[in-house]
């Protein structure tokens, strides 16, 4: 057979190229309405977040002299406070504004290293098998069987509450449950033609596992990523609420809940407001992956 | 068989479509079909032609999205297309049953086969259970299983894959349907299980009188078991007739591109290779103008075959009723044609490229039961292989035969260094590689001993692009290290297994089968291996696909006198591409020869019956019936002397329970192990006779 000179260029492999290819699994979310809604929602708290110094009518931490007493007519909902002004006198609406920005710098990193955590031990305990296998999975089963909110206040009481610890304390409750779904699928793909062909040309276990098996996990993995970062976003709310959260005076839409509720029969638009906002951004969430799911099963 | 009854079913211009987001979809066109009493139909086609909706439009199970567009069907004088879904069910199971690919997946495997049994009598008929379970015993002994009682009580796990379609045809029996449609029923089955469900398939309507529809994609099995035949093409049937006529005197382009697609005893690798039939089958959609199959045909005439749709017509000069679609089958004369493709250079055979001395592959289960405890025994062996023997020469084909759980697999794993051998010596161009896992192998060891894997659709990663994958192969054997230069490599690559060069951007889920299975022998020859294995690379492609992706692997072992590594179930294919043939049973080689050699006496008898079990689509091709009783042994608890003693139809005492045989040399290279002497071997005659060049049908036609 003739072999013609090369005509097909080589390939030009461009972030352009992987920015189109985002854009265009976006346009097939167009189709479920659910994930529509659902991505709006976050995408109005990524906006708020971003925007915040200038969405933000007042400083978040700064108590508004006249109206720092508890009860008085003003502190409830006015046209200077638009969602009032909570215990000691600081904005409400402010303060829900900045403490987006603890959510949603907190939650998505959090989740980033429970998963990189639980898809290495997934990875490693599906793929390898044996003892590798037994001892990955009997720390999972340990971790898992304390209940997840004894877990928190365990981890953070010893280690002290602050960001960083925040994000240990939730790789270490929730990267046992990643790395079950991640064994799962890996022993089931480990199994396919093409990892012993890559086998058999003397791929190194890592790469077999990261390059050939992983990427063909990510269908079940990419939605259970969106549900979990709601759970996530639950969390942070709770530790906030449990006082275990960020230290004050920060904003943290758990802590302001935790703040106010003794005040709440009397003042409930002190905890609603930041209830209202942690709801709708898991609802953010759940609904993403609601709409993921069934775009992933309509093809 | 009556003629002159009312026929069971007859559809009438049927058509029927399905409808999808894209729109309207055309699955089949124009179907027109009589069955008569005691009849069986074949349908035969390749994927994607309509076969399997012809049976679903029949039993009126079309899914949300199918629907019939027009015709009718008539089964016993009533429309089906007209009847409620209440007036179905009462048809459905009781007076058509309909038997599907997967028995596994046929059956409930939290019932017992009893409660599953009596289900269907119970369902349709007003009988006490007593009954229904007497029906149900009996049904089962009607269809050869042994020891019907236990059965009854049995799970379907508990059963084994031949047991469990058997299993399938007596329920599909109980309510003594007037119909059976029967699709692919023994396409998931080993060999001589096959030829055991065909021969029972074959029995049924003599038994009870059923009609049946047999769909396939496998003319052989077409051939040994029904009466008429029709042969479908992209929706629409191209030629119908008797099986003596249709197989015998094949009037349509397509039917003879089919038989010129599989690896018959007439075809030759060399002299006379199979000729694949060029093109695609079209999308539904697709479709072209006139006849569909024009694009495709070799003797197409422009300003007639592509304008309008046509009726079948009734060939002429034929006295049984056998009908065609084809404006010219008259002008074209098939006999001046060379059936096969152009004959091609045979290899010279070189230098051993592969050494296998006494191999052993042993797996070790660790039995952590109690009893196991206490018995002391708490490893056993799974005796994968054992005692391996044998040699490949450069540029030869040896193929490895035998079923499922023969060991062949465990065998390409240690060749390839995803197992390490137990004992015993496999040594490749010289060096030893039994031992060696692939990764402590050199770039170059791996580089010169690659694979091409069975299943098309598992062989490459969905993730990643065709050209992505080819390179890395190439960058992995070090061949080249500048992009540039790999990436012309992957060129050539694609350009050697003639796919068209801009696949290098596609990913694998644009690909078709053939197309895949393409990419996977373009990775493995990327490393210019001496030595290829390929396991089952085609049964899982359409014939005609098959055909091309055989032609290629042999094309390119031409050119680079690769030696070439077949395991495979199917002795035809093998007959036809290999130079030399290593039977393996329950890990152990029983016979090993040329080809020639283990196509004729003296066989061992389990060759004699793998021969008999592979159906041939040659009416005139005479075979002598073996149909193996009873299953594969498990290789945990092997019989103790003659791995096949349990099933031999040749048995001739105790020495075969209790004495592993000797290996019998018949001529150099030529090995049996069996305990019958020679001589008595070399007395069997011939499983497959394929009668002289002179002495054919169509050839005295000729004259």
């Amino acid at each position: 057979m003739p072999i013609t000179t090369s005509t097909t260029e080589m390939p030009t492999a461009g972030y352009g190229a992987a920015f189109l290819r985002a854009l265009k699994s976006f346009a097939l979310l167009r189709e479920s309405w659910v994930g529509m809604v659902g991505t709006f929602l976050i995408l109005f708290w990524i906006l708020v977040a971003v925007f915040a110094p200038w969405l933000a009518p007042f400083d978040p931490n700064a108590s508004i002299q006249p109206f720092a007493k508890p009860g008085m007519e003003a502190a409830k909902i006015s046209g200077t406070f638009w969602l009032g002004t909570d215990h000691i006198g600081r904005d409400i609406l402010s303060r829900v504004i900045w403490g987006s920005r603890t959510v949603l710098i907190y939650a998505p990193l959090a989740t980033l290293c429970a998963y990189t955590v639980g898809i290495l031990m997934g990875l490693a305990a599906g793929y390898r098998g044996g003892w590798v296998d037994d001892v990955l999975s009997r720390i999972a089963d340990i971790i898992l069987s304390f209940p997840v909110l004894v877990l928190y206040i365990i981890i953070i009481a010893t280690i002290g509450a602050s960001g960083i610890n925040i994000i240990i304390a939730i790789t270490f409750a929730s990267s046992p449950g990643i790395m079950r779904i991640v064994r799962g699928l890996t022993l089931d793909l480990r199994n396919r033609d093409y990892v012993a062909a890559a086998q058999t040309r003397g791929e190194s276990d890592w790469r077999v596992m990261i390059v050939e098996i992983l990427p063909n996990a990510r269908g079940p993995l990419i939605v259970d990523a969106c549900l979990r970062l709601g759970y996530v976003i639950i969390t942070i709310g709770v530790l906030g609420f449990l006082g275990l959260g960020l230290p004050p005076p920060d904003p943290d839409w758990g802590g302001m809940v935790n703040e106010t509720r003794q005040m709440a029969m009397a003042f409930p638009h002190m905890t609603i407001f930041p209830c209202i906002a942690i709801s709708s951004l898991i609802l953010g969430f759940n609904l993403l992956a609601d709409g993921l799911r069934e775009i992933s099963l309509r093809d | 068989m009556n003629k002159d009854q009312a026929p069971v079913l007859i559809c009438k211009d049927l058509c029927i479509s399905y409808y999808t987001r894209a729109g309207e979809i055309p699955a089949v066109v124009d179907f027109s079909l009589t069955v008569k009493p005691g009849e069986t139909i074949g349908i035969v086609g390749e994927s994607g032609c309509g076969k399997s909706t012809v049976a679903m439009a029949i039993m009126r199970y079309m899914g949300a999205n199918g629907g019939i567009k027009s015709g009718s069907i008539t089964f016993k004088g009533r429309d089906l297309t007209q009847l409620s879904e209440r007036e179905l069910r009462s048809i459905r199971g009781a007076e058509i049953a309909m038997i599907y690919q997967e028995p596994f997946a046929s059956l409930n495997p939290s019932l017992k086969i009893k409660t599953q049994l009596m289900e269907v009598p119970l369902a349709h008929e007003n009988i006490s259970k007593d009954e229904a379970r007497q029906r149900a015993a009996q049904m089962l002994s009607d269809v050869n299983l042994p020891d019907p009682e236990r059965m009854m009580e049995s799970y379907p796990h508990q059963l084994s894959g031949g047991q469990q379609q058997r299993v399938v045809i007596a329920m599909g029996l109980l309510s003594n349907p007037s119909l059976l449609l029967l699709d692919e029923p023994t396409t998931a089955l080993d060999v001589t299980v096959e030829a055991g469900i065909v021969k029972l398939v074959a029995d049924i309507s003599k038994k009870f009188g059923t009609s049946q529809i047999y769909i396939s994609h496998n003319l052989g099995l077409i051939l040994e078991t029904c009466d008429r035949v029709f042969v479908m093409y992209s929706g629409e049937v191209v030629e119908e007739g008797t099986i003596d006529s249709l197989f015998t005197w094949p009037k349509h382009p397509y039917t003879h591109g089919l038989f010129a697609c599989i690896p018959l005893p007439t075809a030759d690798k060399n002299a006379a290779p199979l000729k694949p039939i060029r093109g695609q089958l079209p999308l539904p959609f697709e479709r072209p103008r006139g006849c569909y199959y024009h694009p495709r045909c070799d003797h197409f005439k422009p300003g007639l075959c592509d304008l309008e749709r046509f009726k079948m017509v009734h060939v002429e000069d034929s006295a049984a009723d056998h009908r065609v679609r084809c404006l010219r089958y008259k002008e074209i004369d098939h006999r001046r044609e060379v059936t096969g493709g152009e004959a091609k250079e045979a290899i010279d055979l070189g230098k051993r490229v592969l050494n296998v001395n006494g191999m052993k592959k042993y797996y070790e289960v660790r039995d952590s039961s109690l009893r196991a405890l206490f018995a002391g025994k708490r490893i056993r062996q799974v005796k994968a292989n054992e005692e391996l023997n044998f040699t490949a020469r450069k540029g030869e084909t040896v193929a490895i035969v035998g079923e499922s759980g023969c060991g062949k697999s465990t065998f390409a794993k240690v060749l390839m260094g995803l197992e390490t051998g137990t004992a015993g010596e496999v040594r490749h161009n010289g060096k030893e590689i039994s031992e060696v896992a692939v990764r402590d192998r050199s770039a170059k060891q791996i580089s010169s001993l690659q694979m091409v894997f069975q299943n098309p659709f598992d062989t490459l990663n969905p993730s990643h692009s065709i050209g992505g994958q080819i390179s890395r192969v190439i960058k992995k054997f070090g061949a080249e290290t500048d992009k540039q230069k790999i990436f012309d490599r992957v060129m050539n690559l694609l350009d050697t297994v003639k796919l068209p060069r801009d696949f290098y951007f596609r990913k694998p889920r644009q690909l078709s089968g053939g197309q895949k299975q393409r990419i996977g022998i373009a990775r493995a020859f990327a490393g210019n291996p001496s030595m290829v294995i390929a396991d089952e690379p085609v049964s899982a492609l359409d014939v005609s696909v098959a055909a091309a992706v055989t032609e290629l692997l042999m094309d390119i072992q031409r050119e680079h006198k690769t030696t070439l590594l077949f395991i495979s179930h199917d002795l035809s294919v093998v007959r036809y591409l290999s130079d030399r043939i290593v039977v393996m049973y329950l890990g152990h080689i029983i016979e090993r020869g040329t080809t020639e050699e283990i196509f004729a006496p003296p066989y061992h008898p389990y060759t004699e019956a793998l021969l008999s079990a592979v159906p041939i689509a040659d009416p005139e091709v005479t075979k002598r019936e073996i149909v193996l009783e009873g299953n594969l042994p498990s290789a945990m608890k092997p019989p103790k002397g003659c791995p096949f003693c349990t099933r031999c139809h040749r048995r001739i005492g105790d020495i075969c329970d209790n004495d592993l045989p000797p290996e019998q040399t018949v001529v150099d290279r030529h090995i049996i192990k069996c305990h019958i002497p020679l001589e008595e071997l070399r007395r069997v005659l011939p499983v497959i006779t394929v009668p002289d060049v002179s002495e054919r049908l169509h050839v005295e036609q000729r004259e």
